[in-house]
């Protein structure tokens, strides 16, 4: 038995996995599958300063080894959160992380005001990379100006942990990073979804009402690995590897590839003890390779 | 999650097929409506796990049956499944058809392999003494299955689109929704989106109950991915947890 826990920038973790937003509801939802608390920590579900409705239905559309979705943020928005979900939260003992997300500047900041209220929540994830959404979202993880604008100011009024949660959909994903990083994010987490799309030749329209979407699974973990490399070896900050993590195999490689800790997504879908099987596996990798510590392979790629 | 064991597979026609799948965990409680969402393990290209209805609960031999028609690589591989095999099945999921509270006379409104919930229905409608007329539509006489055992807790009428078998044309073309569609205290139907659409638009002009089964890709089933989600009064609701069933009252189906 190795020693799994591990420091994100303030945040103690019992183990290097948490789950992703968007792909683990409010957690809530797995209390009947397995208990929470085992988790290093979890993600609940991209929130808003105000009630969204999300996109119009196809929302999914599966593809080879993954998935596009185009949910596009749909959440009863902050308040609504604070009221209704957050004091069921108060029970677990694990990390848990809000995902935040606007439209502007001004409602990233209303909506970290708000959630900097909460005790029981351990920190941020700022959602700079939803690709599903007309204004801000992606927009805002695409350009180091834009990204460290809505970084800084949230940065300013939100006093624990901020992670930032990157966009795949750029040229240089550590220009992007470095940005962030200096202003003030205290880790990084990618990869969000891919921008892609899916066609129904027969019908010659598009699989999704929004006609692109977000691309995950086993499809986009190649992907996912590079960035989680270059970007860990261009920042101080701790960085938080996922995209397509389906096994213990998979997080092994993010770990590999720089990563402090993982985030088991679309595998939720699928098996909704993939996060279980995860830390269980990454466990008896470590006993077999005799390491004392899940940090000894953190970056511990062999060149 | 468990992992349920194929005990029998009946081949019903030439691309509907009959699952039993035996449970080691002592089952309660299922709904008609409900479904189970299986993993499809034997296909590379099948991602996402395949929703189906539940169509019968054996309490005795702690066994549930699913209706599969294999349309794609998922439900083809699913409905060739060997006796002795085990699936990861998650279920029951989702939110059933409700009972009438007195006793009432139901229409039950199937189409294609949309008939997969009705069984279980009229099965425990039958237990509670409901007066049961199932109707039951397909393209062809040979897509027409189970018909014997739906007999057995109603009866049955059916359409066919080429008139291969019972009356000709879709089941809204059917005497029954003539005049005495009226004399139904509730109408519960499943089939293709439009042939549900259809229903409900007769049972809502002669102001008769009635709850329709939705169906939706789905990634998760639980509710956690918001990716099968439908209009409703309410706004976007997923079918996975608010549904698959729904009262037409709460659908903006009404134009």
């Amino acid at each position: 038995m190795a020693e799994l826990s591990i420091d994100i920038a303030g945040m103690k973790l019992k183990n290097p996995v948490m789950t992703a937003s968007g792909t683990f509801g409010f957690g809530t939802e797995f209390d009947d599958f397995f208990d929470l608390n085992t988790l290093g920590g979890f993600v609940v579900k991209g929130t808003t300063l105000h009630p969204r409705q999300g996109n119009s239905y196809p929302r999914m559309a599966e593809t080879p080894s993954g998935m596009l979705n185009a949910v596009g943020l749909h959440n009863g928005g902050v308040k609504y959160f604070s009221e209704h979900i957050y004091p069921r939260l108060l029970a677990y003992d694990t990390n848990i992380l809000v995902n935040v997300s606007g439209s502007t500047v001004e409602e990233y900041i209303a909506c970290a005001e708000q959630i900097n209220e909460l005790d029981h929540i351990a920190g941020i994830e700022l959602n700079i990379s939803c690709p599903n959404v007309k204004e801000g979202g992606m927009a805002f993880g695409t350009s180091c100006p834009a990204a460290e604008a809505v970084v800084k100011a949230v940065r300013k009024v939100y006093r624990k942990p901020l992670m930032v949660k990157l966009s795949p959909n750029v040229t240089s994903i550590t220009d992007i990073a470095l940005a962030v990083e200096a202003s003030g994010a205290d880790s990084i987490s990618l990869i969000n979804t891919i921008l892609a799309m899916a066609i129904h030749a027969e019908s010659r329209k598009p699989v999704l009402s929004t006609v692109t979407g977000g691309l995950s699974g086993p499809a986009i973990k190649p992907i996912a690995l590079r960035m989680v490399w270059q970007v860990s070896k261009a920042v101080k900050v701790p960085v938080v590897g996922m995209g397509g993590i389906m096994n213990a195999t998979d997080a092994i490689e993010f770990f590999l590839a720089g990563a402090s800790a993982i985030q088991v997504g679309t595998a939720n879908f699928i098996d909704p003890l993939a996060s279980q099987h995860i830390i269980a596996g990454i466990d008896n990798y470590l006993d077999r390779h005799k390491f004392k510590s899940i940090k000894e392979i953190i970056g511990g790629l062999q060149l | 999650m468990q992992n349920l064991t194929v005990i029998s597979n009946q081949r019903l026609n030439r691309d509907h097929a009959l699952l039993e799948l035996k449970s080691e965990v002592l089952l309660e409680g299922i709904l008609p409506g409900q479904f189970a969402n299986i993993l499809v393990d034997k296909s590379q290209n099948v991602f996402l796990r395949r929703p189906f209805s539940i169509f019968q609960v054996d309490y005795k031999c702690n066994s549930i049956f699913v209706l599969i028609k294999g349309i794609g690589e998922g439900t083809k591989s699913l409905s060739k499944s060997l006796v002795g095999e085990t699936l990861s099945v998650i279920f029951p999921l989702g939110r059933g058809y409700t009972f009438p509270e007195k006793k009432s006379k139901v229409l039950l409104v199937g189409g294609g392999v949309g008939i997969a919930p009705l069984m279980l229905l009229a099965t425990m409608l039958k237990q509670n003494s409901h007066q049961i007329e199932i109707l039951l539509g397909a393209r062809t006489g040979e897509d027409l299955v189970e018909l014997e055992k739906f007999a057995r807790y109603g009866t049955v009428h059916t359409t066919t689109e080429d008139g291969s078998f019972g009356s000709k044309g879709f089941v809204t073309d059917h005497a029954l929704f003539g005049d005495e569609l009226k004399s139904f205290d509730k109408i519960y139907t499943c089939g293709p989106e439009p042939m549900m659409k259809a229903v409900a638009r007769l049972a809502y002009l002669n102001e008769v109950d009635c709850e329709v089964s939705l169906e939706n890709t789905m990634a998760c089933g639980y509710g956690v991915c918001l990716c099968c989600v439908t209009e409703t009064t309410g706004g976007h609701r997923c079918v996975c947890t608010d549904g698959p069933v729904f009262d037409i009252k709460q659908l903006k189906w009404q134009n």
